[in-house]
């Protein structure tokens, strides 16, 4: 048994200690929010954060995620209450199939989670490692800039913040 | 006693030399309306360019092309890139074919100043006066962009700028690259270039503790930007054998045999990749007779796969969960060899050219084509890298443990991510 601490929720998973995390999120813990891309590492729809930083799911063990803090974009927001980064992406509709949607998301997550003023080379520095096939990227660049707007605007008037990574 | 009666004996040496050298003239300025040159020359000239790497080291991350600005640490402090862009102000705009001559052949600037051997004029200075005017006149057909210097952090001594005149009295050996009868031409186009314009040796050659290469020890492998330069000569602990067509590959993008460059030699490649492939082959020739090893020398790729993992249990299911998945398809994945144990990095003296690899991952250089592996950093904690890499080591070569490997990603990843 490995214990997991997935959106602020502790499972208890029995695979094995080398399987992916992203098998385990879709087929034992059923949130199938992160998507399978490539497998390698190299397309980023496995994106999730852990303890603050995007990480490809699709190539962490499980054995290393114990006592590590995982979201995934489950964790964000409903569909009634979107968090600002997915009301944002709706808004611009970034999404063209929607398959990278996920991660891109999450790999934004971690960025204005950090830094709430994003310079536009910081920000297509930092999703530099995911694609979208369907070429919605000025889009998806689109709605970080103005998530990160609205976000901004959130902490003007809520005064000082909590950080959750 | 002796080191110090070396080093007193040193000291006195480049004092006089200095007292005696250290004034250079300033070459007058030429304003550039005064300058045209034909298009093949300039054409040529960047091929120049590219095969000398000049883009490299003075250009800085996310910068105008050879407007300066980026660091380069050295054991004796950082030096900056400098513009070589023709701005009158701070380029080299105002510079003569004479005064760019001098810099290339000589280290000293228009306005006298000595230069610091970073900027590699021992090799330099071999170059054919036909490829000098090529390069300058690329260079001053560049557009102008206006980038002051930075200015250079040498611990002192080194940042008395007469004592290279010292320096040069013992290490700058002028005239041209040593021919041999007996081989081809193509050889002869391989060893200019290499030896001359490409100057391998920069980081292939260990360097003393003065920063000059050591004659003695050419191609016996060096350091660039803490990565380990590997042996270009038969002292080369790659299994697998180079041949003139595998090093063509490797320089031009990627050999199955030996993987693709990465680090400091990921820009050489992207540079050679952009010129004349008759180039790059000739580069071929003469590092294929440099390496050159007696066949029964020969080793073969290593896969102690039961004993690596009895060695290191953690370090094998780790392996199974992060690398497996690219590096046991048997070379399926596009630009990944078929075994670890191909890179002659897992053969190396040190790890790491292999913490680096798994610390910050691959990316080819913007807009080329080539290997792309994810960077472990936020993924892997020191511990568990430390346990991949002993493993790796373990499973594909026959060399001992590394040593200190904890202590090197500790440091490593303390670094500035590399511009």
């Amino acid at each position: 048994m490995i214990p997991l601490n997935v959106n602020g929720r502790l499972h208890e998973v029995e695979d094995e200690p080398n399987t992916p995390l992203l098998y385990v999120l879709r087929d034992t813990l059923e949130l199938n929010g992160a998507k399978f891309g490539c497998g390698l590492g190299q397309c980023g729809s496995c994106t999730v954060v852990v303890d603050g930083k995007p990480i490809f799911s699709c190539l962490t063990p499980i054995s290393i995620l114990q006592g590590r803090k995982i979201t995934t974009v489950e964790g964000l927001g409903t569909e009634d209450a979107p968090s600002p980064l997915q009301r944002a992406f709706i808004e611009e509709q970034a999404a063209q199939c929607g398959y990278c949607i996920p991660g891109m998301i999450m790999r934004a997550h971690a960025l204005l989670t950090t830094n709430r003023t994003p310079s536009e080379a910081q920000i297509r520095d930092h999703m530099n490692p995911n694609l979208c096939r369907c070429g919605t990227h000025m889009r998806i660049l689109a709605a970080i800039r103005r998530a990160a707007h609205a976000m901004q605007a959130a902490d003007a008037t809520a005064g000082p913040r909590e950080v959750r990574p | 006693m002796r080191r110090i009666l070396f080093s007193i004996l040193l000291i006195a040496v480049l004092a006089a030399a200095a007292l005696f050298f250290a004034t250079h003239l300033t070459i007058p300025a030429e304003q550039q309306t005064q300058r045209t040159f034909a298009p093949d020359v300039v054409r040529r000239g960047g091929e120049m360019a590219a095969l000398g790497y000049c883009a490299s080291c003075h250009t800085a991350g996310n910068g105008k092309p050879f407007a300066g600005g980026r660091p380069l640490a050295t054991p004796f402090g950082t030096i900056y890139g400098t513009n070589i862009t023709p701005d009158a102000e701070t380029g080299i705009g105002l510079w003569s074919q004479a005064a760019f001559n001098r810099a290339m052949r000589d280290g000293v600037d228009r306005a006298g100043r000595d230069l610091y051997p970073a900027f590699p004029y021992d090799h330099f200075t071999k170059l054919s006066e036909d490829d000098l005017a090529a390069l300058y006149a690329f260079l001053m057909a560049r557009a102008p962009v206006h980038a002051p210097n930075r200015t250079n952090a040498l611990a002192f001594p080194y940042s008395l700028r007469p004592l290279l005149v010292g320096w040069k009295l013992l290490y700058l050996n002028k005239g041209p690259v040593s021919s041999d009868q007996t081989k081809s031409a193509q050889w002869t186009g391989g060893a200019y270039l290499v030896e001359a314009l490409s100057h391998c040796g920069a980081c292939h050659t260990p360097r003393d503790r003065l920063g000059a290469e050591i004659a003695s020890r050419h191609f016996d492998g060096g350091e660039a930007e803490d990565w380990w330069a590997p042996p270009l000569n038969r002292t080369s602990p790659s299994p697998v054998p180079w041949s003139e067509e595998s090093l063509f590959n490797y320089l031009r993008s990627w050999d199955a045999g030996h993987g693709g460059a990465v680090g400091p030699m990921a820009p050489v490649v992207a540079a050679l990749a952009t010129i004349p492939e008759q180039n790059v082959r000739a580069i071929a020739a003469y590092i294929a007779s440099t390496l050159a090893k007696p066949a029964e020398s020969e080793k073969h790729v290593e896969d102690n796969q039961t004993q690596a993992m009895q060695a290191n249990p953690q370090g094998a299911q780790l392996y199974a969960g992060s690398c497996a998945t690219c590096h046991e398809t048997g070379a399926h994945v596009p630009f990944t060899v078929a075994s670890l144990g191909q890179h002659t990095s897992v053969h190396g003296p040190d790890p790491r050219n292999v913490i680096h690899v798994i610390l910050h991952g691959i990316q080819p250089p913007e807009g080329t084509v080539g290997a792309i592996m994810p960077a472990f950093a936020d993924t892997l904690n020191d511990a568990q890298i430390a346990e991949i890499v002993s493993y790796l080591r373990a499973r594909f070569s026959g060399g001992p443990q590394w040593s200190n490997i904890a202590g090197e990603i500790a440091r490593i990843r303390r670094q500035e991510t590399s511009p």
